[in-house]
């Protein structure tokens, strides 16, 4: 799967590997703002309340 | 084929870590933009040049407001939260939360107040560090209530006994101003509740 990738990418290794952290940090973008932010509620860690 | 399989589940392993490392620091995020919003809120209405003697204090607060402002000092001298009405996981996420329908800040009966132990900025994480006789210090509207803590203890979440106008005795009229914190119990789980009690010790003009 990566192997695909690196194989893809244009230019020569450090152009690859510099566009692998582009791609990466873009991966964990998405996550951390668009879905983590999503998912939170469903994980109930610390609920602090008490309740019947 | 293999290698795919390998691959993918590195990357899960991967995501699964940044997600606890999201849960952990980034919810804290929310709660440092939200918490200046309601100080600031507590701020102008307590500011105007009003004399805290004639601020009357409030009989409710509507949910999703500023209640009062929140200091232990044995968690630091800088550990200052604007506690919000409304224990919902929306106004948790903004800081510690009033119990609606319990009293509020120096009044007769329980004053109670939830707050997260590890996510959103986790406010109560070390309300466990709370000794016998540690002051909780609460600025209202009309005047700042210093409480002290009597116990500390842990308890099932069912056991709504503890947010009673009397803690552990419902139904029992109230004498006392007391306050009760609670958190979840042991950190990273929600099998518990930690709680800590404190009885008003104190009631004072604000300092601004």
């Amino acid at each position: 799967m990566y192997g695909w990738l690196w194989r893809r990418l244009p230019g020569n290794t450090v152009a690859k590997a510099l566009a692998s952290g582009v791609l990466a940090a873009i991966v964990a973008a998405v996550l951390w703002y668009g879905l983590f932010p999503l998912l939170e509620p469903l994980v109930t860690l610390d609920e602090v309340t008490v309740t019947r | 084929m293999l290698r795919t399989v390998g691959e993918l589940s590195i990357t899960a392993g991967l995501i699964l870590m940044l997600f606890c490392a999201y849960l952990l620091w980034g919810t804290g995020a929310y709660t440092d933009r939200q918490q200046p919003l309601l100080q600031q809120e507590l701020a102008r209405e307590m500011g105007g040049g009003e004399q805290p003697a004639q601020a009357r204090p409030l009989r409710r607060i509507n949910l999703g407001k500023a209640v009062a402002l929140l200091r232990i000092p044995r968690l630091g001298g800088d550990y200052k939260y604007a506690v919000i009405e409304g224990v919902t996981p929306e106004h948790l996420m903004k800081g510690p939360g009033h119990y609606p329908g319990t009293a509020l800040p120096g009044q007769i009966g329980n004053f109670v107040v939830s707050g997260h132990r590890t996510t959103y900025g986790a406010p109560f994480n070390e309300i466990d560090k709370l000794h016998r006789g540690d002051e909780i210090v609460v600025d209202a509207r009309e005047a700042r209530y210093t409480y002290r803590v009597t116990r500390q203890h842990v308890v099932q979440p069912t056991e709504l006994d503890v947010v009673a106008p009397v803690p552990g005795k419902p139904g029992r009229r109230p004498a006392k101003a007391v306050i009760t914190l609670t958190t979840c119990h042991p950190e990273y789980s929600a099998a518990q509740r930690l709680i800590v009690h404190g009885v008003l010790d104190r009631t004072e003009p604000r300092e601004d």
